[in-house]
């Protein structure tokens, strides 16, 4: 939560004591984080721990109750360029008449008025994001009619082509088969080293993501550690956060957060305990393998 | 040759002022319903499209009774219904249907008793029937301006708003994440959705309007990928029904039982529907056609395994 350490790190996304109240219920309680260029790093939570809400501030789409959230040191305007987004899940009809190249060409330019002017460039660009991805091959298909991970692929294409230093995505890994989503996490990590800029993807199993994943953002009860998962995958932390104990097992280089006494995964309550301070978890870089 | 011709239009065809106006007026309404089409379909929204045109024979019974043209009778109610739709749901899918078939129901039957009421007045039962199954001949050239007019507004928006309409038919999250306002966006399509309901209700009625909008789209589904390309192939599709179905009605005038001509409306469908059959059976053959290739090995070749009874 400090202002000068932002403009020092050069941070694409800052959120500095984010608060947000939706029906009379806190939903985030003093969220603060931040990532840098390059950064790959995941919104780890159960569902309802407020994920989506995080992600819905970044893109400015919700007014935060009380803290401030910096895309490229500056506030959010309503148009934000600098923020690329891929949803969850599209539900398109196979039929629909749109290739996945149109869907692409969308994201340079779908939110302007007035009839789109062909040019050799705009093909190019298209042409060009769609190679970034590997989805040469069905630029030229129906988007209904692509697989999970395809569309996966052109979604990220379309959210990418316009260049924003941040891209976030809504549990990528959700509706996709184990091969597909390693493809995609792979693809990820690749696009964030390669173009320097910061993916935040959200997810309820961290496993897959932790070749790849240099920065974790934990998320229950609508509060937030973040750090290295070094930092903060620990039962110290996560006990902290959860505001009671819990254990973090690591088992075959995978790592599995449990309730003190219940021996399950998905068995971590979330109710908010207001009053005890988030974990906060400062260092950067640790070794970010598990 | 020349008897070709005959054979096909009837004497009189070319001279016809009713004929001129039904050609002028239907070509108008097919380009502007396939082009809105393509897009109801993409954003799965055939059925607001039937309701919007269904309810519109309220406005349309309701102008006939006051003594005006049924488009603005149609145009009014389609505003109207457009605004409450808007307000009623955008937020639970399932609260929505029952609201619009509650508000579609009791619509029409207030409308059962204006075109009663009309019926009374006019001492035929002829606007019923124009009003539910629409008359092509029976437009008046006076409309046929203020129908091009429209039709012109409603071009010109849906070339505005081409892109975020497309876009957020894929994902309205997607399109709220680039500031595309999804809601106003929404309202905007409903009004042309309106708008291109109360054209093509003059041309072939409330009832039947709704086959105008979605089987144009649906057959340019078939034949094209791109979007915009789809617009054009469904407006193309739906001069050359409307047009058909004009050609064969005067025709009919020659026909059992009584020769007095059979409704346009019906073969302005019946031509729409079998365009699609077509369409339809041809891109099946077609897809089949690319399996087999990939496969090496036609149908054909492989000899079905027979069941022989005992």
């Amino acid at each position: 939560m400090s202002g000068d350490e932002t403009t020092l790190r050069g941070d694409v996304l800052a959120l500095e004591g984010v608060s947000v109240w939706l029906g009379g219920r806190q939903i985030l309680d003093e969220v603060s984080f931040t990532l840098a260029p390059g950064d790959f790093a995941g919104l780890i939570g159960s569902n309802g721990a407020g994920k989506t809400t995080i992600l819905r501030i970044i893109m400015g789409l919700q007014e935060p109750a009380e803290g401030k959230v910096l895309v490229d040191g500056r506030r959010l305007g309503r148009r934000n360029r600098s923020v690329g987004y891929v949803p969850q899940k599209v539900l398109i009809d196979p039929d629909a008449p749109l290739r996945a190249r149109d869907l692409v060409a969308l994201g340079l330019d779908g939110e302007r008025v007035g009839p789109r002017i062909p040019s050799r460039r705009r093909r190019q660009l298209v042409d060009e994001m769609l190679e970034a991805v590997d989805a040469a091959r069905f630029a030229d298909a129906r988007v209904g009619n692509l697989s999970g991970g395809e569309q996966q692929r052109v979604l990220i294409a379309h959210a990418l082509i316009s260049r924003p230093r941040l891209l976030l995505m809504d549990e990528p890994l959700a509706n996709l088969d184990i091969r597909s989503g390693q493809e995609i996490v792979d693809l990820l990590a690749r696009i964030a080293c390669e173009q320097h800029i910061a993916v935040l993807l959200s997810a309820h199993d961290m496993n897959p993501l932790l070749p790849v994943m240099d920065r974790v953002v934990y998320v229950a009860g609508g509060r937030v550690a973040a750090g290295t998962t070094n930092e903060v995958v620990r039962t110290e932390v996560l006990s902290k956060l959860y505001g009671h104990p819990v254990n973090v097992l690591r088992v075959d280089g995978r790592v599995l957060v449990v309730s003190g006494s219940d021996v399950s995964l998905e068995a971590v309550p979330r109710q908010p305990q207001p009053g005890r301070p988030a974990a906060e978890a400062t260092g950067r870089r640790g070794g970010g393998d598990v | 040759m020349g008897g070709v011709v005959n054979a096909v239009f009837a004497p009189g065809f070319f001279h016809s002022d009713p004929v001129r106006t039904a050609l002028i007026a239907g070509a108008i309404v097919a380009l502007v319903s396939g082009a809105v089409g393509v897009i109801t379909v993409l954003r799965g929204q055939s059925f607001a499209g039937h309701a919007l045109s269904a309810l519109g024979t309220l406005g349309g019974s309701a102008a006939f009774l006051v003594g005006v043209s049924p488009l603005w009778g149609f145009l009014t109610s389609g505003v109207v219904v457009a605004g409450a739709m808007e307000a009623v749901g955008t937020q639970r899918r399932r609260g929505r249907d029952v609201a619009t078939g509650l508000v579609l129901s009791t619509a029409l039957g207030l409308s059962a008793l204006l075109l009663y009421f009309d019926t009374i007045a006019n001492s035929t039962t002829g606007v019923t029937i124009t009003i539910l199954f629409g008359s092509l001949f029976a437009i008046s050239g006076i409309t046929v301006p203020a129908m091009i007019l429209l039709s012109l507004v409603c071009l010109a928006v849906l070339a505005l708003l081409y892109r975020p309409l497309l876009l957020s038919s894929v994902s309205a999250e997607l399109a709220a994440a680039r500031g595309i306002p999804v809601r106003a966006l929404g309202l905007a399509f409903l009004l042309l959705m309106a708008l291109s309901a109360a054209l093509s209700s003059v041309a072939v009625g409330t009832i039947l309007s709704t086959a105008l909008l979605i089987g144009p789209a649906a057959t340019a589904l078939r034949l094209t990928r791109r979007p915009a390309m789809a617009m054009a192939v469904a407006g193309a599709i739906g001069v050359i029904s409307t047009w058909a179905g004009i050609v064969l009605a005067y025709d009919s005038y020659h026909w059992a039982p009584a020769g007095k001509g059979w409704p346009v409306s019906f073969f302005v469908v019946a031509v729409i529907f079998t365009l699609y059959l077509v369409a339809d059976l041809g891109t099946r053959l077609q897809a089949a056609r690319a399996r087999d290739r990939r496969t090496g090995s036609p149908a054909a070749a492989q000899p079905l395994a027979t069941v022989r009874s005992s």
